[in-house]
């Protein structure tokens, strides 16, 4: 008998039932709710007077809205009126269900991606659905997980199931160690670049290779996190002692027995020796350069060394209208070096790249230094305020601070700018957030995805710059 | 839900590939806390030369006039064609609604991103995956001819054009059921109950961590 994935193993745990037209339940453990994609299911809820199935396997957080600057006022000081009205539903909703919320001024909001696994309310072998693509996060810690929409979202308040068929499996294989200043980021945006954007379409992507094996959860999350850029719903990372480390201790891990129980239950949580995919990609992990996208898609990206494609070159007509689409939307001229795209803006920060290890990586690179004076506007926004804390407790906000980068309170901000802070037209942004979509950091604004290392290094010499050559302050110090 | 059974409409042509959700509904109208109004938002960065505000009437924002659906001959289309991977990005299901809203009921791709095409069901919205070739096809007809219609028959699961040809799709069964019939999914599901709740007491034996409450501690 063919052994089974990860993917498979997952799926045939959660499933209640297979229904005769082909369609089936699947159980969802946990659901993370936010602002933005939750009122109008819990309206629909209230609608149909419907209670909630286990209400307490639902945590929220506002992030999308929420200001990144002082927050002393409150919900009541946000500005924008349909912000504020959005992020004080998400209160009311919580209350009057009795979701566990943490709320704008708890130390414990952030991004609902940073803030699942760091609560550990997001476990190994857990099915999670939040009403947001980058839930793929949490697959990082061998969980079967994707983003959903709010009908769905209410589907899950209401039965604690989803109707699902079953996704292909794929395995991307990232072989070798990757070279010293690689990141989860780095290796997720090459993957992109082979895959396309629509790879993974239809497809559960399991990470695996030593160079996946090597990287921490932070980096595991990162990767994960983008497997919708790449078309995949759900990306997941086989569990490892790397992720029961991690997990131990946090508020809503298990404890005592149920700990040992569940660790010896995680270690069957990786697909079998023979286990059979219907699709494997193969990367050599030892060659992945810092990479960088140019254009409006993530699978726009060339390693940083390269030059920006040449429309002329590419004989699909669809791809040589979307690159010549793309340049003309970037500013960008065919045949330049990434090195020479003139940067207004650094945002560190989002679901993808704004956990402690992303905050040291960018303030190692940028102690001692200063952000070049063509930066209009750098900025470091973390991903929890328990990660703000630690940071600040490391010094690292002073290192920031002394180089002429913000320091912010944590949210989504500038990575899809729902709040405040939104790139201004025309202006290009080296961002550690993962899309690059036309408008997506604000009207008219361009966005070029890199690592948290290679986004404070252009924000010093105000041009990207190969972070293997950068002279780094001892990480000792930093 | 909204039923679909057989639309016939005026075709409207998206010729570019990877559309994304940010491109059907910017961000900035996400803020909504209803699911009605997204229609005048629809493609907003496309449509018009300005920034579209949230909550604010698009009357008398200046229109970008050589996109396709502020064309005459577009006006009324209730079924979209499209290239490869329609709605990729984000989960928001504002899109979906925002492509209901202004009128469409129907959209043909070769390919579509997962989320987004899930979604489209939960709205009575049919997104139906053709061949590269018909869809190049069907391209060349609505650019050559104003007014150009088809017939989408869920029932029968075919397209027909204007010139007659017919043309089949597939669609999954309990879709197409919660289409023809507009049921409700919820309800539809919680005719498992005694399904979901065997499952559960079975789980809380073998894995009883996964049923610790979130709760304040």
């Amino acid at each position: 008998m063919t052994g089974k994935t990860l993917y498979d193993k997952l799926w045939d745990a959660h499933l209640v039932k297979e229904r005769e037209d082909g369609s089936s339940i699947i159980y969802i453990d946990r659901q993370l709710l936010h602002e933005v994609t939750s009122p109008q299911a819990f309206e629909g809820l209230r609608l149909a007077n419907r209670k909630p199935w286990r209400i307490d396997a639902n945590l929220a957080t506002p992030d999308h809205n929420v200001p990144t600057t002082d927050r002393t006022g409150g919900v009541e000081a946000i500005v924008d009126r349909v912000s504020r009205i959005q992020v004080q539903t998400l209160d009311d909703n919580c209350d009057e269900f009795g979701v566990l919320e943490f709320k704008m001024q708890d130390e414990r909001q952030g991004i609902v991606h940073v803030v699942g696994p760091e609560q550990g309310a997001t476990l190994p072998g857990m099915t999670v659905v939040c009403g947001d693509s980058h839930t793929s996060t949490h697959g990082a810690f061998g969980a079967l997980a994707h983003g959903i929409g709010t009908s769905e979202v209410e589907h899950v308040l209401a039965t604690q199931t989803l109707i699902q068929k079953k996704m292909k499996n794929m395995l991307v294989r990232v072989n070798g160690s990757v070279s010293e200043f690689i990141t989860g980021k780095d290796i997720v945006l090459a993957i992109i670049g082979v895959i396309g954007t629509a790879g993974g379409t239809g497809y559960a992507i399991e990470f695996g290779g030593q160079a996946i094996q090597d990287l921490s959860m932070e980096g595991r999350m990162t990767v994960c996190n983008m497997a919708i850029e790449a078309g995949a719903r759900a990306g997941m990372i086989a569990v490892d002692q790397t992720t029961v480390d991690y997990v131990q201790g946090r508020t809503f891990a298990p404890k005592g027995e149920q700990w040992d129980l569940a660790v010896e239950n995680w270690a069957d949580l990786h697909s079998d020796a023979d286990a059979d995919f219907d699709k494997i990609i193969d990367i050599d992990g030892t060659s992945i350069e810092p990479q960088v996208t140019w254009g409006t898609s993530p699978e726009m990206v060339v390693p940083i060394g390269d030059l920006i494609p040449d429309p002329t070159q590419e004989e699909d007509p669809v791809k040589r209208e979307s690159i010549e689409r793309a340049l003309v939307y970037m500013g960008l001229a065919a045949g330049m070096s990434v090195k020479d795209i003139k940067l207004d803006s650094v945002f560190i920060g989002s679901c993808t790249n704004s956990r402690i290890e992303d905050i040291r990586a960018a303030a190692q690179v940028v102690k001692g230094k200063k952000i070049a004076s063509s930066i209009e506007q750098a900025m470091v926004v973390p991903g929890s305020g328990l990660i703000k804390t630690q940071a600040e407790s490391e010094g690292l906000d002073k290192i920031f601070i002394d180089a002429g980068i913000e320091w912010r309170e944590p949210g989504c901000s500038m990575c899809l700018a729902m709040n405040a802070d939104r790139l201004a037209p025309g202006k290009h942004c080296a961002a550690t957030s993962n899309r690059n979509f036309e408008g997506r950091q604000g009207f008219g604004g361009r966005t070029h995805l890199v690592s948290p290392a290679m986004a404070a290094a252009a924000a010093i010499a105000g041009h990207f710059v190969d972070i293997r050559t950068v002279e780094i302050a001892d990480s000792k110090q930093a | 839900m909204k039923k679909f059974t057989e639309l016939k409409g005026i075709v409207a042509p998206m010729d570019r590939a990877n559309v994304d959700t940010d491109m059907i509904i910017p961000k900035q109208f996400l803020k909504s806390i209803k699911r009605s109004g997204f229609g005048q938002n629809l493609f907003d960065e496309l449509r018009y030369m300005d920034e579209g505000e949230a909550d604010t009437s698009c009357e008398g924002r200046p229109l970008n006039k050589d996109f396709v659906l502020n064309q005459a001959r577009y006006q009324g289309a209730s079924i979209l064609i499209a290239r490869q991977n329609f709605g990729c990005g984000s989960s928001r299901e504002h899109a979906p609604w925002a492509l209901d809203d202004f009128g469409f009921r129907c959209v043909i791709a070769p390919s579509f991103a997962d989320i987004f095409f899930n979604n489209c069901f939960k709205n009575g919205l049919l997104p139906i995956v053709l061949s590269e070739e018909v869809i190049d096809q069907l391209f060349i007809e609505t650019f050559e001819t104003e007014g150009y219609e088809i017939n989408v028959d869920l029932s029968a699961q075919t397209i027909t054009t204007a010139s007659g040809e017919k043309i089949t799709f597939d669609v999954e069964k309990f879709r197409k059921h919660c289409l023809l019939n507009g049921l409700d999914e919820i309800g539809v599901t919680l005719e498992s109950e005694a399904d979901i709740k065997v499952y559960e007491a079975k789980r809380r034996v073998q894995a009883p961590w996964l049923f610790d409450a979130i709760k304040a501690q």
